[in-house]
């Protein structure tokens, strides 16, 4: 029981280890150097989560304790790690596709200059000590530190070739709308400490403190949390950065914007589930913007050219099903999704990158095809992946999507239907992608045709892991329509929900689905897939490069239904324009104006005065003479001096 | 007699003083306005003592307003004791820059 607690808390500081080596040593370190100790640490900070795991699975949950952050009569913020399920299962997914995503990179970043090569694994440690800190952080204050974290280093890799200024944008662009989400955040955790006086989990989802909060401020504690939600985890009307930040090394999209960062969303709603399921307003906005944007996304990556721009959208979308499952309290299908798509998300953009640097940097799909005969390894991943997230039975991709999409059905059928659309256009980009990139003829240079290769081991090691996670990964959680108690994952998390379940129960109980019904729903979204599936493999498998350039309504999804051109015209130029104005107006006229004219009038003053020494001697005798006069004028009218 | 006269005259007196001092260039001519300034505080002094003077039923006790009559002693001292350095200064200026305008302190301006 007591080792966990002593050896918990060198999860998160092994990473920091790391970063402090790379980082302050990177001029001096070579890239092998560089490269193991950024890995290993990481693999370290596995093994230990294993062990954590393990002993969490035997049933010890701990709460760590370590120091006061804050500690004043009104309010007192400890810094907490909370080991329990929920944390312990993100921990491994964390560190595990981490380690992976560690070693892919010290072969894909292996061209970089020695210095930039130790500052990028001190980045990544950085990063994953800061999810490591947000997942296991026992109060929303530990969560939010671990929340700017990663925001932070997100800015840092996605810019990380900063010599271009079109990198250093997308970076920007995706700090700020970080920053805009986390305004909501920080609003909802001050509005909690008024009403309830502590940050902690253990002591919020307590019945004494829920009696304190009305059904409003519930509600608006749990909408400003979905807010930062939003920001974070990309889904509308924050998602807009998420596709530029491909501009990132392919590793980066992999770890940060497929596998964790994008995550700390649901994560945190997970977390808070009990304050969700008390305010039904915010679930249902919760289901529709994710729905919604899972849709939207979708629509989008049916006509994106670049082959990391489709999974980009992708993401967003899988996201937007999260949420969707957060949305109808499936809260242990969301947390399964988020598993399930950390690895076959990982997977392709991993794969993309060994497509990337066999093309030689080239990541528009109308220049690659029939790179299966090149590529062996990367080609049978790629494929596994493609089939995972289509939800294809038995991969694990369809028993967490089934799972969301069967409690979307109990909330409302209408979610289903446009949940299954969704998952058909999932489908069809998914393999026009693979159709394009890996069947066919090639559509290259010829310079380009003699250099495709297949990658070396450290690049096609993670992608077979991570395929046979993809693959096998969603047994932990077979419904119960298939056997009974053999979702196992569900278990694991059942103590987690179970004050959540206990209140859905007794306060908005609807009897589940019976079996039938879910075979149907099962077998139509599965058939619908393949469906889509294999037009888009027909359509995509004799791709020809063709000069059309989309009209109507393909030319609205090519230019992803122009929101960025909205968010500039509505928000970014009124915003300059403003900024330009105070600049102008109350900066240059007014308040240096202010500020220099007390300076003129010094001088002005100053120059006048200066006439009084004349020199003459008259002129001061006749002051002397004006004195005293004066003196006297008022010694006549005020008696007191 | 009304002691407004008196009042009148010596403040004719002593502003006809003062502007000699500001505007004649003269040295002695300041000095004579000098002079001039203080004689008219004399005689306001002692028109003044007269105003007050009590009965000489009072002068038993020894509060009585002649003490002004005393000051104006004590002014002429001073007057003659100034005149006489005044003048020694005067004459020393003569002998250096051979003339007695009081405009040449202006050159302080430099």
């Amino acid at each position: 029981m007591n080792n966990v607690l002593q050896i918990v808390w060198l999860i998160p500081v092994l990473p920091l280890i790391g970063f402090l080596i790379n980082g302050l040593f990177r001029n001096s370190l070579s890239k092998s150097v560089a490269g193991f100790v950024g890995s290993a640490v990481i693999f370290a900070s596995f093994a230990l989560s294993i062990f954590v795991f393990l002993q969490v699975k035997g049933g010890n949950i701990h709460l760590a304790h370590y120091f006061n952050l804050i500690n004043i009569d009104a309010l007192r913020i400890g810094f907490d790690f909370k080991i329990d399920q929920l944390s312990s299962l993100f921990l491994l997914i964390i560190t595990g596709v981490g380690f992976l995503i560690h070693v892919y990179s010290t072969s894909y970043m292996h061209e970089e200059p020695s210095k930039d090569f130790a500052k990028y694994f001190a980045y990544l440690n950085l990063f994953v000590f800061s999810m490591l800190l947000l997942v296991m952080g026992g109060n929303y204050i530990i969560m939010f530190i671990g929340w700017e974290g990663v925001g932070l280093c997100s800015y840092l890799l996605i810019g990380f070739w900063f010599r271009n200024n079109d990198y250093t944008n997308a970076a920007k662009k995706a700090f700020i709308m970080n920053r805009i989400g986390d305004l909501g955040f920080l609003l909802a955790v001050f509005w909690l400490i008024s009403k309830v006086g502590t940050v902690s989990y253990d002591e919020v989802f307590s019945a004494t403190s829920l009696a304190k909060l009305s059904a409003t401020d519930i509600t608006g504690i749990t909408l400003l949390f979905f807010v930062g939600a939003t920001g974070k985890s990309a889904q509308i009307p924050l998602y807009t950065w998420l596709p530029d930040a491909m501009a990132g090394p392919t590793p980066v999209s992999a770890l940060i914007h497929a596998a964790t960062m994008v995550t700390a969303g649901i994560y945190m709603i997970a977390r808070s589930s009990i304050l969700f399921s008390m305010a039904p307003a915010t679930q249902c906005v919760i289901a529709i913007v994710g729905l919604s944007t899972a849709i939207l996304a979708a629509t989008i990556a049916l006509k994106q050219n670049d082959i990391k721009k489709v999974l980009a959208y992708s993401t967003v979308s899988q996201l937007g099903y999260m949420f969707l499952g957060l949305g109808v309290g499936a809260y242990t299908g969301a947390v399964f999704h988020v598993m399930t798509h950390a690895f076959f998300k990982a997977l392709l953009f991993l794969g993309a990158g060994s497509v990337i640097h066999a093309m030689g940097g080239e990541q528009d799909m109308r220049n690659m095809g029939g790179l299966k005969k090149h590529m062996k390894i990367t080609h049978l991943t790629f494929l596994l992946g493609c089939i995972a997230i289509a939800g294809i039975p038995p991969f694990s991709g369809f028993f967490s999507k089934d799972e969301i999409l069967a409690a979307a059905f109990e909330a409302s059928p209408v979610y289903w239907i446009i949940g299954v659309a969704g998952a058909m256009m999932t489908a069809f980009y998914m393999f026009r992608l693979y159709g394009m990139t890996f069947l066919g003829k090639f559509r290259g240079t010829h310079e380009q045709e003699h250099h495709l290769h297949e990658s070396p081991a450290a690049i096609t090691f993670p992608l077979i892991v991570l395929a046979i996670l993809a693959v096998f990964g969603g047994f932990v959680g077979i419904p119960e329509v298939f056997a009974h108690g053999g979702h196992k994952l569900g278990e694991f998390l059942a103590p987690v929900f179970a004050q959540t379940n206990a209140y859905v129960s007794s306060h908005h109980a609807h009897e589940a689905l019976s079996h039938n019904t879910e075979y149907i729903l099962m077998g139509t979204s599965v058939l619908l897939a393949l469906v889509a599936l294999s037009y888009a493999i027909n359509k995509y498998s004799k791709y020809q490069k063709t000069e059309t350039v989309s009209t109507g309504f393909a030319k609205v999804l090519e230019n992803k239904w122009y929101v960025d051109e909205l968010y500039d015209a509505v928000i970014v130029r009124p915003l300059r324009s403003l900024s330009a104005f105070f600049n102008n107006v109350v900066e240059k006229r007014g308040i240096d104006g202010l500020v220099n004219g007390v300076g003129k009038a010094v001088n002005y003053g100053g120059r006048q005065l200066r006439w009084l020494q004349s020199g003459q001697v008259g002129a001061y005798v006749l002051l002397m003479v004006i004195g005293m006069l004066v003196l006297f004028i008022i010694q006549f009218f005020v008696k007191n001096i | 007699m009304d002691i407004k006269a008196y009042i009148a005259l010596s403040l004719t007196l002593f502003t006809t003083g003062i502007i000699g001092v500001l505007v004649r260039r003269n040295a002695i001519i300041v000095f004579m306005c000098v002079e001039l300034m203080l004689n008219a505080v004399n005689l306001l002094l002692v028109a003044f003592s007269k105003m007050h003077a009590v009965s000489p039923a009072a002068k038993a006790s020894l509060t009585y307003a002649s003490d002004a009559q005393i000051f104006v002693f004590f002014i002429m001292i001073v007057a003659a004791a100034e005149v006489s350095v005044g003048l020694a200064i005067i004459v020393m200026m003569y002998r250096n820059t051979h003339s007695i305008d009081v405009n040449f302190l202006n050159r302080l301006k430099n």
